[in-house]
């Protein structure tokens, strides 16, 4: 479904994208391991168009997706949880809510209330909440929110930056869950993440990026077992 | 002089020139231009020193300019009575006007940007204000009409009278405001002003007292501002307060924008150009603040760090196409 | 004092007429702050531009001596023609002189040089196509001056009436426009967050001109009102009341629509009331010490939140 070739992407002067090679096929759970500047962000900011990379391809269904403006390449169906939530904290949580549906103007009303309803079963909390500000809500009810938000799309791929920085870890198990079960109905994931253990409990397959360049790829179970791995990078023991 | 890239042998030539000019001029008309290109450069400079060297967007430096053409006026001429000779009157027209920057600059130390700009602005507007409106109950300022019959600039019984007298007492001002400007530059408070410019609070974090330096920028600024007042004072041997509208402040401005900020010899020909251009094209007067107008736009679009500038100043580090906040990679 | 006291009534009456219509223009500075962080210092321009097309309408209609002139239907004709040329000019404005250096990114100097330099082209473009000397509105033929009530001492005219009530239906149509509709919440989320808006879908730069129409627009219509009611108009008009709109920008917080029509009611109040008490003659003064009174002590206003200084030259 999105593919990844030979990326590289600059940040003013600095290349902080080498050379990444990477794929997501329909259906699956990926994740993208590494550690601090080790280019995981910016790998979304260029899917995305945030960015644009300086040489390589970004292929998102067959279609080159390089080079297309942020709001074009998201209406083809991929939707983001950023990294550190960034709901409209000026905005209630209906309409943050509202606000990731932008892209369905279109469609009728009641896909979009279907969608709303999907999201107050998902998360019970959202509903009782809705008209309160995004800024009040605490850091997990966000982390809950900007899933919701991107889901509201509809999207055929949801990327996820870093879903369980500043959680709990009773938040963290919880959230995975519930991205299993968003997996599961039908959506393809993409998860960029530190904490490596629970990424690949719940992903097929991993890459490990480090330094702007993909060093490892394998399947999940692989990259869980393989002590060496493990220990160089991530982090255990 | 050290300017960047400038030989020796090239200011050699060029002050040679210049000091040679008038006795090439056409007529006495052109002698005057040049008389006015120096008094302008020796204002540019002092706002090069807020804006280029300190970076605190000042719009309202006309304000500084009204001061201390009226403060001279209330010193010496018919006005309040008092004559004082011009070797008297110029400093202490220079110390008070560099008072009245700190003054000014007091209120703006927290601002920033385009908040500080505008408070600028609004304290050249009221000091326009108080020019034109303190001839009642007491008649301070003259009015609307100004002041007249101010004393020329005399020394040692010599009067001066001709345009060339002016032009050859502004050259030696700005080439002493040129100096006092590129000694400024490199010295600490120089580097303290260009810290301040690029990053206040690393500036403030090196232990730079920024209050006492962004003072010292507008009071010095202010204190050529003083020069230049007395200067269009005495030769004009009149002040109005239309002599010092908002207009003048951007007039001043685009002169150090021009020749890209910091850039002393930049500035000078800015302000050069920025005379002597209306001059030329006098027939079409009538234009000349809408051409004005669409240089600013263009100038900032298509080159803002000047027409003389060498260094891309103003390209820092590219913001991802949306512009919101970097995040970590 | 008695005669002071006297006059307060139709004084506040003037207050309230003035700072609906300052409140009006404020807006225009408000949207586009919140949106882009800059300073539209040729809003000004675009408020007088809306005055000097109101008036030709009603010149227009004057020559052609249409009969039976009520302000019923004149005055949305002079409003429509002025709040559309008024938003194009802003769109035009944001596109050409604006976009290119906002999208650099990188200094805060540039966007707002070129603006004093549109707002000095703008200037001088109306004095050499219509002329150093003023217009007049000549309100009076369509707002007869014996249409007027009397209360509590002061004399209400009908054109004061309909100056706040219009004033105040758009500013209230504006507020329901941006709380209530999906474009609303795109303006808001922008100003928020761009880049998240952008992955939302926003089309970002529409919504910037979108803004900057709907804020050029309302002061476009603020000049039409400010035509009527000083029926005088000239083109240096916009710079005195441009700032005293963004003072009331400022005062009630930056970026903040309601704050700008609470500090328009404010400054419109206040400026009033100082009239009354001192010489006219400084009365621009006044708005210019509060403006300076505001950004040093409470630069956030009264409504708003956080300052987006940003140092940079």
């Amino acid at each position: 479904m999105l593919k990844l070739t030979d990326v590289v992407t600059h940040y003013g002067p600095l290349r902080v994208l080498k050379s990444v090679n990477l794929e997501v096929r329909a259906g699956e759970i990926v994740c993208l391991l590494g550690g601090n500047a080790s280019g995981k962000s910016t790998t979304m900011k260029t899917v995305l168009g945030v960015v644009r990379p300086t040489a390589g391809r970004v292929e998102f269904e067959g279609d080159r997706i390089d080079g297309l403006p942020t709001e074009v390449i998201v209406r083809r169906g991929i939707s983001l949880v950023p990294e550190a939530r960034r709901i409209f904290a000026r905005m209630t949580v209906w309409e943050n809510l509202a606000m990731g549906a932008f892209t369905r103007q279109k469609a009728p009303a009641g896909e979009v209330a279907e969608d709303f309803e999907r999201v107050w079963a998902l998360f019970p909390r959202l509903l009782e909440r809705q008209h309160q500000l995004g800024g009040t809500l605490s850091g997990g009810e966000q982390q809950m929110l900007a899933i919701g938000r991107a889901l509201m799309a509809r999207p055929r791929l949801l990327l996820m930056d870093e879903p369980s920085m500043g959680l709990a870890p009773v938040l963290v198990d919880q959230v995975f869950d519930i991205i299993q079960a968003i997996n599961r109905s039908g959506t393809t994931i993409l998860v960029v993440e530190q904490n490596a253990p629970v990424a690949l409990s719940i992903a097929s397959r991993g890459y490990v990026l480090q330094n702007g360049r993909i060093v490892i790829h394998d399947t999940a179970r692989t990259l869980l077992a393989t002590d060496s791995i493990r220990r160089a990078y991530l982090g255990e023991d | 002089m050290a300017e960047p890239g400038f030989p020796r042998w090239a200011a050699a030539v060029l002050g040679l020139v210049v000091l040679v000019a008038p006795l090439v001029a056409p007529n006495d008309y052109w002698i005057g231009v040049m008389a006015r290109i120096c008094l302008y450069a020796t204002l540019a400079l002092g706002l090069n020193i807020v804006v280029g060297f300190a970076g605190l967007l000042d719009l309202g430096y006309v304000a500084f300019f009204g001061i201390g053409s009226y403060l001279y006026t209330f010193l010496a001429s018919a006005h309040f009575g008092l004559h004082l000779p011009f070797l008297v009157t110029l400093p202490i027209v220079i110390v008070l006007t560099a008072c009245s920057g700190i003054l000014i600059g007091a209120p703006t130390l927290r601002l920033a940007g385009d908040y500080l700009a505008i408070v600028t602005l609004g304290f050249g507007e009221i000091t326009y204000l108080l020019l034109i409106n303190l001839d009642r109950p007491v008649n301070i300022t003259g009015g609307p009409s100004g002041i007249v019959g101010i004393d020329p600039p005399a020394v040692a019984g010599f009067a001066l009278s001709r345009n060339i007298h002016y032009y050859y007492l502004f050259l030696a001002a700005l080439a002493l405001t040129l100096l006092a400007s590129a000694r400024l530059r490199h010295s600490r408070i120089g580097w303290a002003w260009q810290a301040i410019r690029e990053d206040e609070l690393a500036a403030r974090a090196m232990g730079i007292n920024t209050t006492v330096a962004k003072l010292q920028a507008f009071a010095i600024g202010a204190s050529f501002a003083g020069i230049g007042g007395s200067f269009l004072a005495s030769w004009q041997r009149s002040v109005f307060p239309e002599n010092f509208l908002f207009t003048e402040s951007i007039n001043i401005l685009a002169m150090v924008i021009l020749g890209g900020m910091g850039n002393l010899l930049g500035v000078v020909a800015g302000a050069a150009l920025l005379v002597s251009i209306p001059e030329v094209f006098r027939d079409l007067q009538r234009y000349r603040l809408l051409a004005f107008g669409l240089m600013l736009m263009v100038l900032m679009v298509f080159r803002p760090q000047g027409l003389l500038s060498s260094e891309r100043r103003s390209q820092e580090e590219p913001e991802p196409e949306a512009g919101a906040e970097a995040s970590s990679a | 004092m008695a005669d002071v006291l006297a006059i307060l009534p139709q004084q506040l009456v003037f207050g309230l007429a003035l700072g609906t219509v300052y409140g009006l223009v404020a807006l225009g500075y408000t949207m586009v702050y919140g949106i882009l962080f800059m300073i539209n210092f040729a809003h000004g321009e675009i408020f007088m531009i809306g005055a000097y097309v109101g008036w030709w309408v009603l010149a227009l209609l004057l020559r052609a001596q249409v009969g039976g002139l009520h302000p019923a239907w004149v005055l949305p004709l002079m409003l429509l023609p002025a709040m559309l040329f008024a938003g194009a000019l802003g769109v035009g404005l944001e596109r050409f002189a604006y976009r290119p250096l906002y999208l650099r990114g990188a200094t805060r100097l540039g966007p707002l040089i070129s603006a004093i330099g549109a707002s000095i082209f703008l200037q001088n473009a109306v004095m050499l196509t219509q002329g150093a000397r003023m217009k007049v509105y000549m309100t009076s033929l369509l707002f007869p001056r014996s249409w007027r009530i009397q209360i509590a001492g002061a004399s209400i005219s009908a054109l004061v009436i309909v100056m706040v009530v219009v004033a105040g239906l758009m500013m209230w149509g504006l507020h329901l426009l941006v709380q209530r509709t999906t474009l609303g919440r795109s303006i808001r989320a922008v100003a928020e967050d761009r880049e998240m808006a952008a992955i939302m879908g926003v089309n970002v730069r529409r919504v910037i001109a979108v803004t900057f129409f709907m804020g050029s627009a309302l002061g476009g219509a603020g000049g039409v009102l400010v035509g009527l009611y000083y029926t005088q108009i000239d083109f240096f008009m916009g710079y005195s009341a441009g700032l005293k709109a963004f003072t009331a920008a400022v005062l009630g917080g930056i970026g903040n629509i309601r704050g700008a029509m609470l500090g328009g009611l404010i400054l419109g109040l206040v400026e009033s009331l100082a009239v009354t008490f001192m010489n006219p003659a400084y009365k621009d003064v006044v708005a210019f010490v509060l403006l300076i009174v505001v950004l040093v002590v409470r630069p956030t206003g009264l409504l708003g939140e956080t300052v987006a200084a940003r140092a940079k030259v």
